[in-house]
């Protein structure tokens, strides 16, 4: 084929995918952006321009800034305890150890399920009264309290179902990486005379660091787009202790209907995903050299 | 799963062994309890919801009532047509816009390529409000095509095949072209053929996302012609009609069922996949 044809054909094989992204992706992305500057159209009023109206009016909104620190505890909590519990996982899943086909199956098997879903069963565990974990600490004597009621436990209800969903994902990518190692390195590291754990220190952790990474960015990523066990578990409550960005940009957006100020928040969120791009741009040209 | 990458001289032997297996195994019951737990609720009578009886009576009430309660086929039906809608026309554009990617050098295909990766940052998910007025503008609110739609260029998917596309084999290609195929013949008969295993991958990924997909479905549904499964389990578990706890663990294990199934039969092949998926 000549080289015009070949343009003329690429593009067109494109086109299909290149429309959709557009409409669904580039063109929101960038309508967010113009509409956090206008007001929402209300009955009688249309929309006009009001500048940096929004933006300012979010830095005097507290629910915003507790949406936003919600979501920095909710991140600091899942993904450091998630991806250190995927990685104990796969070395556990990686040795030989007894039934490990269903030990593995265990772990991964919330991945696999509706969030939706699990949120229910979880629920039902917190019950006050009946739920299984006030009949376990009952035993123990404990005092009954409503740990998703409380806005001092709500929080870290919702962290703990976070990372029984999360953990067994990562494990998988751990496993993979793992299963990579050439075995002769741990005879020649055997040799040397090093200690199992001088060997997972020295050898095995340096060479997961791109899955570490990788691991990370998704765990960042999914802290900041995951609300739907908030939804089903707390609806942002009590006292808006559970309420996530998310969670709040889609109240703001479909139960008080001000899609502007929606908007504004919604350009918060890019901005802090960008950041978690960038972030993982600069560390994998800079840091990880391993591959 | 092969042991290949077993630290054969770092395997514990005697009691480290069984004591590595039995923490191993500890966390994979802790793992499963909630699901266990579920189970219980679901196949006994209300009065022993949380009370462990090795005797009490089993029971398929609850399913039976739940699916009584609300239009749980409706919502199935509405599932499998989601899913399927969506994968499909992903695979379509997906497979199209990879070779585009892998085999063509056309003007501005740097720009075009980082304009795709950019959905690997800004997901639909997070594009909830644009969307929903695009919809509306469109008419699509409340109808499938509306829930698909915005999932249906997939960045993952285009970059995924465009990275197995490339190690295809240049002198197949030619070979393809010398006997007179065209461009379309020779993805048909050379790329795809030689890439199965990665569609297969993927499509078990997208499968599952999609199944479980919870909040644009929330936002842009608002009828039962429309609604698939998680949304329509969420509006029956919501409502204040003092639902039993056992009746709302059936409708939830009924609707998890089809992939728990789906998981445990092709396991191997599903972990398998996200593996894949998630190398790069």
């Amino acid at each position: 084929m000549r080289r015009g044809a070949y343009n003329l054909y690429g593009w067109l094989l494109l086109l299909p995918a290149m429309a959709l992204l557009a409409l669904f992706t580039h063109w929101p992305a960038l309508a967010t952006f113009i509409d956090s500057f206008w007001s929402t159209p209300k009955l009688r009023r249309a929309s006009v321009f009001v500048g940096m109206d929004n933006y300012s009016s979010m830095l005097s909104d507290s629910v915003f800034w507790q949406a936003l620190f919600n979501n920095l505890l909710f991140a600091l909590g899942t993904i450091p305890i998630s991806i250190a519990l995927a990685l104990v996982m796969a070395i556990w899943v990686n040795d030989r150890i007894a039934g490990r086909a269903a030990v593995r199956m265990a772990y991964f098997t919330p991945t696999v399920l509706p969030m939706i879903a699990v949120a229910n069963i979880w629920l039902f565990f917190y019950t006050p009264q009946y739920g299984l974990l006030e009949q376990v600490l009952s035993l123990f004597g404990a005092r009954a309290h409503n740990w998703l009621g409380s806005p001092e436990t709500a929080l870290a209800c919702v962290i703990v179902v976070a990372i029984w969903k999360e953990a067994g994902f990562f494990m998988i990518f751990y496993l993979a990486a793992l299963q990579q190692i050439s075995p002769t390195l741990a005879e020649a590291a055997a040799l040397e005379g090093a200690s199992r754990f001088t060997f997972f220190r020295r050898v095995q952790f340096p060479l997961l660091m791109p899955t570490t990474l990788f691991v990370l960015v998704n765990a960042v990523i999914n802290a900041f787009r995951t609300i739907d066990h908030i939804i089903v578990m707390t609806r942002g409550g009590p006292d808006n202790a559970t309420t996530l960005l998310l969670y709040y940009i889609y109240e703001v957006g479909f139960k008080y209907w001000d899609s502007t100020y929606a908007a504004a928040l919604t350009v918060i969120l890019l901005v802090l995903l960008a950041a978690v791009a960038l972030s993982q741009y600069v560390l994998l040209e800079r840091r990880i050299h391993y591959r | 799963m092969s042991a290949s990458g077993q630290a054969a001289p770092y395997a514990l032997h005697g009691a480290g062994r069984a004591l590595e297996s039995a923490a191993a195994w500890l966390l994979a019951i802790l793992w499963l309890l909630p699901l266990l737990y579920a189970l219980w609720t679901a196949f006994h009578p209300a009065e022993f919801s949380a009370r462990f009886i090795l005797s009490a009576p089993l029971t398929l009430e609850n399913f039976v009532q739940a699916w009584h309660a609300a239009p749980f086929a409706r919502y199935f039906l509405n599932t499998f047509v989601l899913v399927t809608l969506i994968l499909s026309c992903q695979l379509i554009l997906c497979t199209l816009a990879a070779y585009a990617f892998a085999r063509f050098e056309f003007v501005g295909r740097e720009l075009a390529f980082a304009l795709v990766l950019l959905q690997l940052m800004i997901m639909p998910d997070v594009l909830i409000v644009e969307n929903y007025r695009t919809m509306s503008w469109l008419g699509l609110v409340d109808t499938i095509p509306g829930i698909a739609l915005p999932y249906v260029a997939s960045a993952f998917g285009i970059f995924l095949l465009r990275q197995t596309f490339k190690s295809v084999p240049r002198e197949l290609d030619d070979a393809a072209r010398v006997e007179g195929a065209g461009p379309l013949q020779v993805l048909w008969r050379v790329y795809v053929p030689l890439a199965k295993p990665v569609y297969l991958a993927y499509a078990l990924v997208s499968v599952s996302y999609h199944w479980n997909n919870f909040l644009w479905p929330l936002i842009v549904t608002n009828s039962v012609e429309a609604r698939p499964l998680t949304v329509g389990l969420q509006v029956f578990a919501s409502t204040d009609q003092g639902i039993d706890w056992s009746v709302i663990c059936a409708a939830t294990l009924m609707t998890s069922a089809p992939l728990l199934f789906g998981f445990l039969l092709f396991q191997r092949q599903f972990v398998q996949s996200f593996m894949r998926a998630g190398i790069r």
